[in-house]
């Protein structure tokens, strides 16, 4: 259980180990891991899926993991960011990166809307409204077919160079563009890592260690519920504006309920409560998918036997129990 | 308006009539008292006499069903429980309630940063200057220091309690309220904690809710009994101690 409770705790360590330099540069060894990634992964679109789900997965982690509020709702803020993005594109015509910024954006709005009527419940009930709403989402940009392209998804978001400081990109080329997604995936990454060990970082784990204390502390419980909402749905709309791009296209389906209970599998299958975790899990839930998938049409049931031995035999998760090996 | 003459100084905390319901049940029965600063009060009474309750709306936890809660002349009434820390009002609870996965430092570091920093997303925490060093100190003011590597959860009961009782203190409050601070400690983990709060009522003023009578008399200076949700006796320890009706709730619990 020490192990664990380590784990929880986010770097206050000032040791010199291995294992607490590494702790303390863990955004840079991710970045690096990002890097070479491609080189490894025989397909580069599906390094890019899973570069963008795990960018998913590590906003949902925020609030998930760190918070300890269990959203059902997720999709609402993914989906919001990629048809954020798309529209700026499709119908304003507006340069890529301020596509991204406007999901992003808008992420991070839908949370503090979806975030402001939940934040009351917790626990179960908190889960069901989270994801009430967020069918809500689902059947809004459902129907603003204008907008949205409604079930055919929104087409022609057509980005074919990506322009930065004058060096002009090929989009379309698979590594090029992996490496580009990889440029913002590794900026949230940096900015996540200091969220955590930032003072507010500390509150969001007091408030998940026990809320009366933090209260009585001097926190303010709901504020913070509110605000963790918020800079999750910021990473997750960020998620969805490189799928925007990425695919060229938003599914409706980015909206399906489907879409936020994948992100808790991930979470849970790399390890909640770790930084890199539930990256992991995205990783190995997307290979899975896409391997598993070669040789039968019933690859859910597979990766569901995985996922169940998973929790039954790693409750840590992937990561979560790799990291509870090498710590000394 | 009450007249406020002589009390302002001499008076930290008051009730006007307070009452709590639960659904149909009344927990607390119109409660008038007033605490005075700098010293120890005590709340006694049997189980279930209402203790936990009134000292939940003295330290904010809850609002009254009605009535009125003054700190330093100021209606603090419906003031939610997060600003209580910031006004000078701290408490420990009844049930021990630290941050159990954290290390006992950083449960006290915690607290302190409450007071300096909760919304900053920037900047490092380990940046934020003297805050481990004054967990370190108030870890050794209630005698847990050696533990402060560990985490939280894995300490004894009363070095829990200990800890609570520090991170209470990290807003450095002038009013302290304490539910039970002995409950299930050894004879000799109380004695400590004894001796500890009476150490700590040197520099701010003490409530504190016990039901064994026995513990408090000694360092009390002012006693207020509950029972059934009613203030049964209010008075000095010695006149409490004679008190009729206090006699006979007391009769039969022998042990205490
Ligand atoms: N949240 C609640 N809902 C319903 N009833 C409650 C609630 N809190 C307390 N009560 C009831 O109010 C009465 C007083 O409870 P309280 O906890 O204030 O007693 P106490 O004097 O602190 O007792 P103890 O010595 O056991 O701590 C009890 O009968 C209790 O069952
Ligand atoms: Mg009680």
């Amino acid at each position: 259980m020490n192990d664990m409770s380590q784990m929880m705790a986010d770097v206050p360590a000032r040791s010199n180990s291995l294992f607490d330099v590494a702790v303390r540069h863990r955004a840079v060894l991710a970045s690096l891991f990002l890097l070479i990634f491609p080189l490894i992964m025989p397909f580069k679109a599906l390094a890019a899926n899973i570069l963008i789900y795990g960018l998913y997965a590590l906003g949902f982690n925020l609030l998930f993991g760190f918070l300890g509020l269990l959203s059902f709702g997720h999709a609402a803020l993914f989906g919001t960011g990629a048809y954020f993005c798309g529209i700026a594109i499709v119908h304003f015509g507006l340069p890529w990166y301020v596509a991204i910024l406007i999901g992003t954006l808008g992420g991070a709005g839908m949370a503090a809307i979806i975030g402001a009527l939940a934040i009351r419940t917790r626990g179960i009930y908190f889960a069901m409204v989270t994801m009430a709403l967020a069918q809500c989402v689902y059947y809004l940009f459902y129907q603003a077919e204008s907008w949205t392209g409604g079930e055919n998804g929104l087409r022609g978001i057509n980005v074919h160079v990506i322009d930065i400081f004058g060096l002009k990109f090929d989009f379309l080329d698979p590594l090029t563009r992996y490496y580009v997604i990889a440029a913002f995936v590794i900026l949230a990454l940096f900015a996540l890592s200091r969220i955590l060990a930032s003072p507010f970082g500390a509150v969001i784990e007091a408030v998940r260690e026990n809320e009366a204390r933090a209260r009585a502390s001097g926190y303010n419980v709901l504020l913070t519920r509110l605000l963790t909402f918020i800079l999750s749905g910021a990473f997750c709309g960020l998620a969805g504006a490189l799928a925007a791009l990425h695919l060229s296209i938003v599914p409706i389906e980015m909206l399906h309920y489907e879409t936020s209970g994948m992100v808790v599998m991930m979470a849970l299958l790399g390890g909640m409560g770790t930084f890199f975790g539930p990256f992991i899990g995205a990783a190995v839930f997307m290979l899975l998918e896409n391997l598993v998938s070669l040789w039968t049409v019933h690859w859910q049931l597979i990766v569901g036997a995985v996922f169940v031995a998973c929790v039954l035999f790693f409750p840590a998760g992937i990561w979560g129990t790799i990291l509870r090996k090498i710590r000394p | 308006m009450k007249p406020r003459s002589d009390t302002d100084n001499g008076t930290i905390l008051r009730t006007f009539d307070v009452s709590k319901t639960f659904g149909k049940f009344r927990a607390l029965k119109s409660i008038s008292a007033s605490f005075p600063r700098g010293a120890i009060t005590s709340i006694i009474g049997p189980n279930g006499a209402g203790k936990s309750t009134y000292f939940n709306l003295l330290s904010g936890a809850f609002p009254p069903s009605s009535g009125r809660i003054e700190f330093e002349s100021r209606d603090v009434t419906n003031v939610p429980q997060h600003k209580f820390a910031h006004m000078g009002v701290a408490k420990s609870f009844q049930i021990t309630n630290v941050f159990p996965l954290l290390s006992t430092r950083e449960n006290v570091r915690v607290a302190l940063q409450a007071l300096v920093s909760r919304y900053d997303i920037w900047r490092p925490r380990a940046k934020l200057p003297g805050l481990t060093e004054r967990a370190d100190a108030l870890l050794a003011q209630v005698g847990i220091w050696h533990c402060r590597d560990r985490v939280a959860k894995t300490l004894a009961h009363g070095e829990q309690r200990a800890l609570e009782i520090g991170m209470a203190l990290a807003s450095d409050p002038r009013l302290l309220l304490l539910d039970e601070p002995t409950a299930g400690m050894s004879p000799e983990e109380t004695r400590v904690m004894m001796d500890l709060i009476v150490k700590l009522a040197q520099e701010r003023t003490v409530i504190l809710v016990e039901h064994k009578m026995k513990l408090v008399m000694g360092i009390s200076d002012r006693v207020l009994v509950l029972h059934h949700g009613e203030l049964l006796a209010d008075g000095t320890p010695s006149e409490v101690r004679q008190d009729q009706q206090v006699k006979r709730v007391y009769l039969g619990q022998r042990e205490h």
